[in-house]
């Protein structure tokens, strides 16, 4: 196994601040590799470093071998690249877009419309190819943007935060197409907020948090470090809050106590057994509650179990565990 | 999808350029304000300059319009380069740069292909504008040779202007900032010129600087190969200041563009 993408003491400032300090990693070829952590975290800085947009103030980087400082050429010729936001041109229909990119990489004009074309049907935008990307939806723009990246068939494809801001259904599609991908061997560098993405995409994570990296390892690796489960329950009836709460307190086994925060009631456990004790006892005790639900750690309990402390990134929120949620839910 | 190869060809400067200057041409097929922009705008100045103003500065109209469409031209191509920078401005926003940069291509083909598209857009502009003026009335007083200098000498005004509109448009963050320093830059040095009138009926503090700007020297040159006069003196003075001018801000452009994240 050969490490595609390895940085070592990557560090980078913007005046004072240190948006990266200091990060070691090795994304193995041909593999997903996650770089996990909240708003504010290093993540994307540490993707422009690696694209050769941004130079390191410190430590080194390499890419397929090449140094991103010293090759920026090699390296750009070998990465893929789909920011935060989708770079493609509003004013371009979506076969334009593609074969633009694929003329500026090089390519000639027969062959850049045979790739636009392909391209465009893989990602089922076929139908508005001559359209204006203005006019195309939000899960549309993030496919051609997909589909931009990877025009020159790169090895190694950065994908930053792919699917923020996409609705469930065109998040699960977009995940599709990178499994595929990675199946087809390109190495896939992933940025999330989400944990469940991070969970569902990675081979391996690392957690960065103000430019550190704080956890690493594998999905499995870093979920046992979290703690299992978290079942949660919602009293139809405030009042009931304090029977609630003692109740779930009796499946804490590992003496973390019962977080209430006057609403909803959360307690993490190891056995996925305890939803349906819970839900006896509820029922025995004649608590209506409206929710009952088991639901995997969020990045917020992540961060709180591997640092200590709450993340304090500006958008951070629980949605990492809601799509869990509803499929436990549907079970329970 | 197909597993068939592409060849990555590494960045072909003129290749490059070419393919950037053709997507921001497409531009003006997505957003049609763009061809009013170049082509109706201009007509409405030349055509309320000449029949509001004419009498008053001139006598008649038909007097200006021999008089004010060599100040016309000129002016259009020094607003025209505003594209320039709110289209370098609004691509650094949306990172499409971004993405460009992160390709292995020529780097210089990105403003090289902006300022490319731009140039056509000034051309047609000053074609349409001197066709225009031609079936007002305008004649050419200065033979073909003088017709297609002044035309030429214009259009490398036009140009010479994308250059410092370029650095504007990557040093600003915002589009208001553009259109705020844009304006502040082009709008005085347009009308204090001999644009409109001649610089002898302005007062006499603003003469010497009407005098020493660099639309002045365009319009003059531009002015004399079109009606036939003095060329000499003002056409070297334009080209000493159009190579000043892309010489000052080329290379800071060019700096800014490498440097901005």
């Amino acid at each position: 196994m050969t490490s595609a993408i390895e940085t070592e003491g990557l560090a980078k400032s913007f005046g004072t601040t240190r948006a990266l300090g200091g990060i070691d990693m090795v994304a193995r070829e041909g593999t997903v590799f996650g770089l996990l952590g909240p708003n504010g975290a290093g993540k994307t800085t540490a993707i422009r470093v690696l694209s050769t947009l941004l130079r390191p103030d410190e430590g080194r980087a390499a890419v397929g071998g090449y140094d991103v400082a010293r090759n920026p050429e090699k390296v750009r010729a070998l990465i893929g690249l789909t920011g935060q936001y989708a770079a493609v041109d509003e004013l371009l229909s979506g076969n334009e877009n593609l074969f633009m990119l694929g003329r500026l990489l090089g390519v000639r004009p027969r062959e850049a419309r045979r790739r636009a074309t392909e391209l465009l049907e893989a990602f089922d935008l076929a139908d508005a190819a001559t359209k204006l990307v203005k006019t195309y939806s939000g899960g549309m723009r993030r496919r051609l943007d997909l589909a931009a990246s990877l025009v020159g068939r790169p090895r190694y494809l950065y994908l930053d935060e792919p699917t923020t801001g996409l609705d469930p259904r065109s998040r699960l599609e977009l995940w599709a197409m990178i499994r595929s991908l990675v199946a087809d061997g390109t190495t896939v560098l992933l940025t999330t907020q989400y944990l469940e993405e991070a969970d569902r995409l990675a081979d391996e994570i690392v957690v960065i948090d103000h430019g550190r990296v704080i956890a690493a390892g594998t999905p499995q690796q870093l979920k046992t470090r979290v703690g299992g489960l978290v079942l949660q329950a919602q009293p139809a009836d405030q009042a009931d809050l304090p029977a609630v709460e003692g109740i779930l307190s009796s499946f804490d086994r590992e003496g973390d106590g019962v977080y209430n925060d006057g609403q909803l009631v959360m307690v993490r456990i190891d056995d996925r057994s305890a939803i349906g004790q819970a839900f006896r006892r509820l029922d025995e005790a004649d608590i209506a509650v409206d929710d009952l639900s088991l639901r995997r750690p969020s990045l917020d309990e992540v961060f709180l179990a591997v640092t200590g402390h709450v993340a304090d990134g500006d958008e951070l929120d629980d949605r990492a565990g809601v799509d869990e949620s509803a499929d436990e839910r549907r079970k329970a | 999808m197909s597993t068939a190869t592409v060849d990555v060809g590494h960045g072909n400067m003129v290749s490059n350029t070419l393919t950037i200057a053709r997507r921001n041409l497409l531009h003006i097929k997505a957003t049609p304000e763009q061809l009013v922009e170049m082509s109706i705008q201009p007509l409405m100045f030349l055509v309320l300059f000449v029949y509001v103003f004419g009498g008053a500065i001139a006598g008649s109209s038909k007097e200006y319009l021999q008089f004010a469409l060599p100040g016309i031209l000129v002016q259009s191509v020094a607003f025209l380069p505003f594209t320039t920078a709110l289209a370098l401005n609004t691509d650094f926003q949306r990172g499409v740069i971004d993405r460009f940069r992160s390709l292995p291509m020529a780097r210089s083909s990105v403003i090289g292909g902006r300022i490319l598209a731009d140039g056509v857009r000034i051309v047609w502009s000053v074609l349409i504008i001197t066709g225009f003026a031609m079936l007002l009335g305008f004649r050419f007083g200065g033979g073909a040779a003088g017709a297609v200098g002044a035309l030429a000498l214009v259009t490398a005004f036009g140009l010479a202007m994308c250059w410092p509109m370029a650095f504007i448009g990557i040093t600003a963050r915002t589009t208001e900032s553009v259109n705020t320093w844009g304006f502040m830059i082009i709008l005085p040095l347009t009308f204090a010129s001999s644009a409109f009138v001649p610089v002898e009926t302005m007062p006499g503090w603003l003469q010497p600087i009407a005098n020493a700007n660099p639309v002045t020297a365009a319009i003059d040159a531009a002015r004399g190969l079109m009606l036939g006069g003095p060329v000499a003196r003002p056409v070297i003075e334009s080209l000493i200041w159009l190579a000043a001018i892309v010489a000052v801000f080329a290379p800071l452009a060019i700096a800014r563009y490498r440097r901005r994240v």
